[in-house]
C-alpha cells in the first residue's frame, strides 16, 4: 500500500515538472512570437521590461543609441540602435515618459546583425531606454532626447 | 496602403528598409474638427523573411511614428535574394511587399 502511494506521488510530481517545463517554454516564447501585448500595454519602463524580458536589465556601454539630442517634432524622432554584443536575440525601444513606454521590439532569428532603426513618437522630453537580449543576458542603455514643443528651438 | 522595401549594402551586410504607409493612430488623439477621439489604428507586427525564411519579427505599439520606417541589417544576404515583408494592424488589416536584392 505504501509503495502504491509512493508511485502515485512520483507520477503526479513528474507530470507537474513536465507542465512547469512547458510553462517555462511558453513564457520564453512570448517575445519570440512577435508581439507581447502585456509589455506594450505596460504603463512604465520597469513594468514593460519585466513583461518583455522578465528583468530590468543591467546597463551596458556596448549599446549605441543614435537619436537627436533635440527633436523639433516629437511625432517623428528617428532612433538607430547599434550594438557589438554577440548573439542579439531581440531589441526593444522604450520612451520613458510616453503613456505606454514600449514603442517597438524586434526579434531576430538567424543571420541578423545587432541593428535596428525606426522612428518613434515622443510626447515630451524624455529618456529613450533600449533593451537588448544578448544570448539571454538582458542589457540596457539610455539617451535623453529633448522635445521642443512649439518649435522655438529652446 | 503602400509598403516599400529598399535594400542596400553596408559593408558585409545588407540593410533592409521598409516604409509602410499607415496612420498609426494611438487612440488618444482627438480630431480637431469633430472633437471626437480618433480610434486606435496601428501596426502590431511586421515580419521580415528572406528566401522564405523568417529573419526578424517586429512588434509595434502606439509609440511608433506615422508611416513607420523600419530598418534591420542581415548578414549572409546576397544579390538575388528575395525579401518579403508583411504587416498586420490592430484592426486585422494586412499589407506587405516583396522585392529582390539587386
Amino acid at each position: 500500500m505504501k509503495r502504491r502511494t509512493f508511485l502515485k506521488g512520483t507520477v503526479a510530481s513528474s507530470a507537474l515538472v513536465v507542465a512547469a517545463g512547458a510553462g517555462l517554454l511558453k513564457s520564453g516564447q512570448v517575445l519570440a512570437a512577435g508581439r507581447n501585448a502585456a509589455a506594450f500595454d505596460a504603463k512604465d519602463v520597469a513594468a514593460a521590461s519585466k513583461a518583455a524580458f522578465g528583468s530590468d536589465g543591467t546597463a551596458s556601454k556596448d549599446i549605441k543609441i543614435k537619436a537627436p539630442l533635440q527633436a523639433e517634432n516629437g511625432a517623428v524622432v528617428p532612433v538607430k540602435i547599434e550594438t557589438s554584443l554577440a548573439d542579439v536575440k531581440s531589441i526593444a525601444i522604450m520612451v520613458a515618459k510616453n503613456p505606454t513606454p514600449l514603442a517597438t521590439t524586434v526579434d531576430f532569428s538567424g543571420a541578423s546583425v545587432g541593428y535596428y532603426s525606426t522612428r518613434v513618437k515622443m510626447g515630451k522630453t524624455s529618456d529613450i531606454v533600449v533593451y537588448v537580449n544578448s544570448g539571454g543576458k538582458i542589457l540596457k542603455a539610455h539617451a535623453t532626447v529633448k522635445v521642443t514643443v512649439g518649435g522655438c528651438g529652446g | 496602403m503602400a509598403t516599400k522595401i529598399k535594400a542596400r549594402k553596408k559593408g558585409n551586410v545588407y540593410e533592409i528598409l521598409v516604409l509602410a504607409q499607415h496612420p498609426m493612430e494611438t487612440g488618444t488623439r482627438k480630431d480637431k474638427k469633430t472633437k471626437k477621439v480618433v480610434p486606435a489604428h496601428y501596426i502590431q507586427t511586421l515580419d521580415f523573411a528572406i528566401n522564405g525564411k523568417n529573419v526578424a519579427n517586429v512588434g509595434m505599439g502606439t509609440g511608433v511614428s506615422k508611416n513607420p520606417l523600419v530598418g534591420i541589417r542581415v548578414a549572409g544576404a546576397k544579390s538575388g535574394d528575395k525579401i518579403k515583408v508583411s504587416w498586420k494592424d490592430n484592426k486585422g488589416e494586412t499589407g506587405g511587399a516583396e522585392s529582390t536584392i539587386k
